[in-house]
């Protein structure tokens, strides 16, 4: 078994699937999105919209893009949703294996590494693009990771397709002064802009508030964009008499029945065996 | 074999062209630059110029282009005057007129794969209104309150969409189109930080010297780590 680098053994079928088999290549369901992060005065906060896209199609209107590293790091994903679930949850169980075997709160400088090192070593190929953020004993962090494996470290962060029109709003809204309200309001209004004006991003608002030991999570904390207008009351019930009868018919049930016994027949075959 | 005579890509670009409605009028705003590729080449070009006393029109993309069809247009604008002067067309041309001439000439460069590489606002004042519109190198004719070109479309419009209001007061709208372009100053590489504002009201067009606007640096400051 091959130890570290690359593994492309499956590259020559691949390619030849396609060439020669008319193999149809799976759709992958890109999360085209809005998420962002922002740092204020006792932590960050964490916002992304909930669409999930399968080429033009809204694969799912309400999926949760902001997903739990740990307790306290938790981190947005932008690209293939699969490429993200998976690789923030093996992560996760990393962060959280290492932790118990050092016995020390998870940083979130740790996930930063554990994470790009793993897209690293993948050239970009899953793509994953993150905003990881969280508290730690060492205060405050916020990170962005991309597929390929670079990092940056921000004050405020967007990623996705919605990233520049969410980028637009963090500009002019931000100042280092803010606090929880504020910093919670840039972030819906950042995340809103990208569902208004990026096609790829849609639905509702999620939000996700860490501080110091303490964790909020805001789902659907805005759904003015994915409310139907036009609803019909639940239950649906139809009065007796609203469908009109064309015509009656009245079948006798079979009050006869015939007994069988099977298991003499058996004994009776084996025996003449 | 004869040389390609038609036009492959842009070579000297200018970046976004903003333009926003207000009460009395119709405000565009866009920088000086002309970039060639990466280089900031140029720094002191107008991308945004008068046609007639009530029309502007600001261009996005090939500067060479750009020219060529400010010169069409105002050729356009001498043949009318000659026929207005001879008694056989009313009177100047109007914005909307002008705009619509562009979009069919840019439309026939198109058929003709030889494009004029811009993506044009035009906008003027005409009986008693604003008419304010964009055409691009394919020939798509659009009209709107808002208008934004370029990397504009990305980063100023989901700006303006939100702070737009029906009839707002001249200084919301210059607030706005600031706040717009220091965003595309941050965040478009081919931009610089000097900028044409061009008003066009009732009374005509006003297009001001270039200025400077203040950008935030703060985060310069910032430390990761710090509650």
């Amino acid at each position: 078994m091959q130890k570290g680098g690359f593994n492309f053994d499956l590259y020559q079928r691949n390619v030849e699937l396609i060439e020669k088999n008319n193999y149809k290549v799976p759709k992958t369901t890109k999360t085209g999105t809005t998420i962002v992060g922002v740092v204020f005065s006792d932590g960050v906060v964490l916002g992304a919209d909930t669409r999930a896209t399968s080429g033009p199609i809204v694969a799912d209107p309400n999926c949760e893009k902001i997903h739990r590293i740990s307790d306290y790091i938790w981190c947005a994903g932008a690209g293939t949703a699969a490429d993200t679930e998976n690789t923030t949850g093996m992560i996760s169980l990393q962060l959280e294996l290492l932790s118990l075997s050092t016995g020390r709160s998870p940083r979130v400088r740790t996930a930063l590494t554990l994470l790009k090192n793993f897209l690293f070593r993948y050239h970009g190929y899953i793509s994953a693009a993150l905003v990881l953020g969280g508290v730690d004993f060492t205060g405050p962090h916020l990170h962005m990771i991309h597929p390929h494996g670079s990092t940056s470290t921000l004050p405020y962060i967007s990623m996705g397709s919605g990233s520049l029109a969410a980028m637009a709003v963090l500009e002019t809204g931000y100042n280092s002064k803010m606090g929880e309200e504020d910093a919670k309001s840039l972030v819906h209004q950042a995340i809103l802009s990208g569902i208004l004006n990026d096609l790829g991003s849609g639905g509702n608002v999620d939000l996700c508030v860490i501080k110091h030991k303490s964790m909020e999570f805001f789902r659907n904390i805005d759904t003015t964009n994915s409310k139907r207008k036009f609803r019909k009351k639940l239950p649906y019930m139809f009065k007796s008499g609203s469908t009109k009868i064309l015509e009656k018919e009245i079948k006798e049930k079979m009050e006869k029945m015939e007994i069988v016994n099977e298991k003499e027949n058996e004994i009776e075959e084996l025996e003449e065996l | 074999m004869q040389p390609k005579k038609k036009t492959l890509r842009p070579i000297v670009t200018g970046s976004s062209v903003l333009g926003i409605k207000y009460k009395d009028g119709v405000i565009l705003a866009s920088d000086t630059l002309g970039s060639y590729g990466s280089l900031a080449r140029f720094r002191d070009i107008r991308r945004i110029v008068p046609i007639t006393k009530h029309t502007v029109i600001g261009g996005t993309g090939e500067f060479s282009d750009f020219q060529e069809i400010t010169k069409i247009l105002r050729q356009k604008i001498i043949e009318n005057q000659e026929l207005v002067e001879s008694g056989k067309e009313e009177d100047e041309l109007l914005p909307s007129e002008i705009h619509s001439y562009l979009s069919r000439v840019l439309y026939g460069r198109r058929n003709k794969f030889n494009p004029l590489w811009n993506d044009v606002v035009v906008a003027g004042f005409e009986k008693g209104k604003v008419h304010m519109g964009t055409v691009d190198l394919w020939g798509s004719y659009f009209e709107d309150d808002i208008i934004a070109t370029g990397y504009g479309t990305y980063f100023a419009l989901p700006l303006m969409r939100k702070a737009y209001k029906k009839d707002m007061e001249r200084d919301k709208a210059l607030e706005v189109l600031r706040d717009c372009l220091t965003v595309l100053f941050y965040r478009d590489c081919r931009t610089i930080n000097r900028y044409v504002f061009a008003e066009i009201t009732k009374e005509g067009v006003n297009i001001t010297d270039p200025v400077e606007i203040e950008t935030k640096w703060e985060i310069a400051d910032w430390q990761e780590g710090k509650l």
